[in-house]
């Protein structure tokens, strides 16, 4: 087992990306996920990482080069965040349909506008309905560790799909974190050489990327549809064998504290960390509360959720992203749809906040929880959703 | 004999819809999108040609005589071989169901 160190996650990142000994990366830099492509710039320059590094001149060349690197049969690497993904949009859905496992890291942030270079998820919600697996991670440790977890699940022969991995942008990007490094051994023993389903090669000649006729086009959606289903028995299988081969054991929805909890708290991304402080200060002040942090975006774990959510009779979801016209935060739409139809159905209190890279406190977090018990005590809601300390609401 | 893309169901489908039968491009009919076909005048037609070149999906072929016409398994009806006719030997007919 490797020693802990102290390192800035990005470079953690880029170094977990070395030891899956990519092939390709391609990426164009850009605030907060920069200095996870000017570590592998390095690591190749360097010579510590036999790797192509392509300097593409936008983000929709990094994924067009990241599709066709994966199509030739070889392992890529790519990253963006915000605009960048955005301008890359076009490709990042054409990726799963050619069910090809490209492997991202997204340094979650705003988009514009207003512009801003601060951490939320409405980039992620941007491309929420792309076809990608989708994980976000926690802390450094985890990010590292979904690394060699994307590729492993993104590579099964049954998957053949892209995954992203989304962490916060400077929260995480940019914090130094103990990060205990992988064996070589073991990555070896987790991940094994890249085969792909198809390729382009001249001694089997494909035609990738096809026109789809009406009369083709929805069986070849409900087929990719029906494999990103359908990856979550090797998103498990991956998980437990990454937790037998390092200890850490992750699961779709993590829990803290919600056995018999009458309220509980759901939250994706970093927040869930502040949010277990925030648990045990309430849990002390005698409140029955819990805490649910999503792990698994796509392919969203319905059942585990409506087993984590128990006999709760009150469940605050925490958004870091507006559903413009919708009905509250993304994150809160999805759980609304999970409890639809559930036996002693809980009530939602959805709250939007720490967009921007607002600073969210544990005191805010608090308040939010004492605010949700009296607006459900006794009377149904009659607002879905509320925007958390903006000024003028 | 193998289905043909359109009956296909989703489980058949190649993963990641690629194709595997390589000019399969040939067996896709194109004919049925045409609304009117061309119809050459042997008496005004010159035989030079240049509905032949113009054609833009090769949909045209020459027969024995010399003379053009257009295939029908594929041609979509656009006219462009009536408009570039330079003799004005094709008429573009209107398709009756």
């Amino acid at each position: 087992m490797g020693k802990r160190i102290g390192l800035e996650v990005s470079l953690s990142a880029a170094e977990a990306v070395k030891m899956a000994n990519v092939d390709c990366i391609a990426a164009y830099p850009i605030t907060p996920q920069t200095h996870i492509v000017e570590h592998l710039s390095e690591l190749v320059n360097n010579g510590e990482l036999d790797a192509e590094f392509i300097p593409v001149e936008s983000e929709h060349s990094a994924m067009s080069v990241c599709t066709g690197v994966s199509a030739a049969g070889a392992r890529v690497f790519t990253c963006t965040s915000s605009q960048g993904l955005a301008l890359m949009n076009e490709i990042v859905h054409i990726a799963p349909t050619m069910r090809l496992p490209v492997v991202m890291i997204l340094a979650n942030r705003s988009l514009s506008g207003p512009l801003s270079i601060w951490n939320d998820h409405t980039d992620v919600m941007s491309i929420r309905d792309c076809g990608w697996i989708q994980v976000f991670a926690h802390n450094g440790q985890e990010t590292f560790d979904h690394v060699l977890f994307a590729y492993r699940v993104a590579e099964a022969k049954k998957v053949s799909l892209p995954v992203m991995i989304h962490i916060d942008g400077f929260i995480l990007t940019h914090v130094i974190e103990p990060v205990e490094f992988w064996d070589e051994e073991q990555v070896r023993a987790y991940l094994p050489d890249f085969e792909p389903v198809n390729s382009l090669h001249p001694d089997h000649p494909v035609s990738m990327g096809a026109f789809g006729l009406p009369s083709i086009f929805s069986e070849v959606k409900v087929a990719q549809d029906e494999a990103l289903i359908q990856s979550k028995g090797e998103i498990m299988a991956a998980w437990k064998e990454l937790g037998d081969i390092v200890g850490r054991y992750y699961k779709p929805v993590e829990t803290y504290r919600n056995e018999d909890a009458e309220t509980i708290i759901v939250t994706q991304g970093s927040f869930g960390e502040t949010v277990t402080l925030v648990v045990d200060a309430l849990r002390e002040e005698g409140q029955s509360v819990g805490l649910v942090m999503n792990r698994l975006w796509r392919p969203f774990p319905f059942e585990e959720f409506r087993e984590a959510l128990g006999s709760a009779k009150n469940v605050i979801v925490i958004d870091r992203a507006i559903s413009n016209g919708g009905q509250g935060g993304p994150l809160a739409i999805e759980l609304r749809s999970v409890l639809y139809g559930a036996a002693n159905q809980p009530t939602v209190t959805d709250y939007i906040c720490g967009l921007a890279g607002r600073d969210v406190t544990i005191q805010d977090f608090k308040n939010m929880y004492y605010k949700s018990l009296e607006k459900v005590k006794g009377k149904p809601l009659e607002e879905d959703f509320e925007y958390y300390a903006v000024r003028g609401k | 004999m193998a289905k043909t893309k359109t009956d296909l169901t989703w489980q058949e489908i190649e993963i990641g819809g690629v194709v595997t039968t390589p000019g399969n491009a040939a067996e896709y009919k194109t004919g049925n999108w045409r609304s009117s076909r061309p119809v050459w005048d042997k008496n005004r037609c010159v035989k030079c040609g240049i509905c032949y070149i113009f054609c833009p999906d090769a949909a045209i072929n020459e027969d024995e005589e010399g003379f053009f016409e257009a295939d029908l398994y594929y041609c979509k009806g656009c006219g462009i071989c009536a408009h570039e006719c330079p003799t004005g030997s094709i008429t573009m007919v209107e398709e009756e169901e």
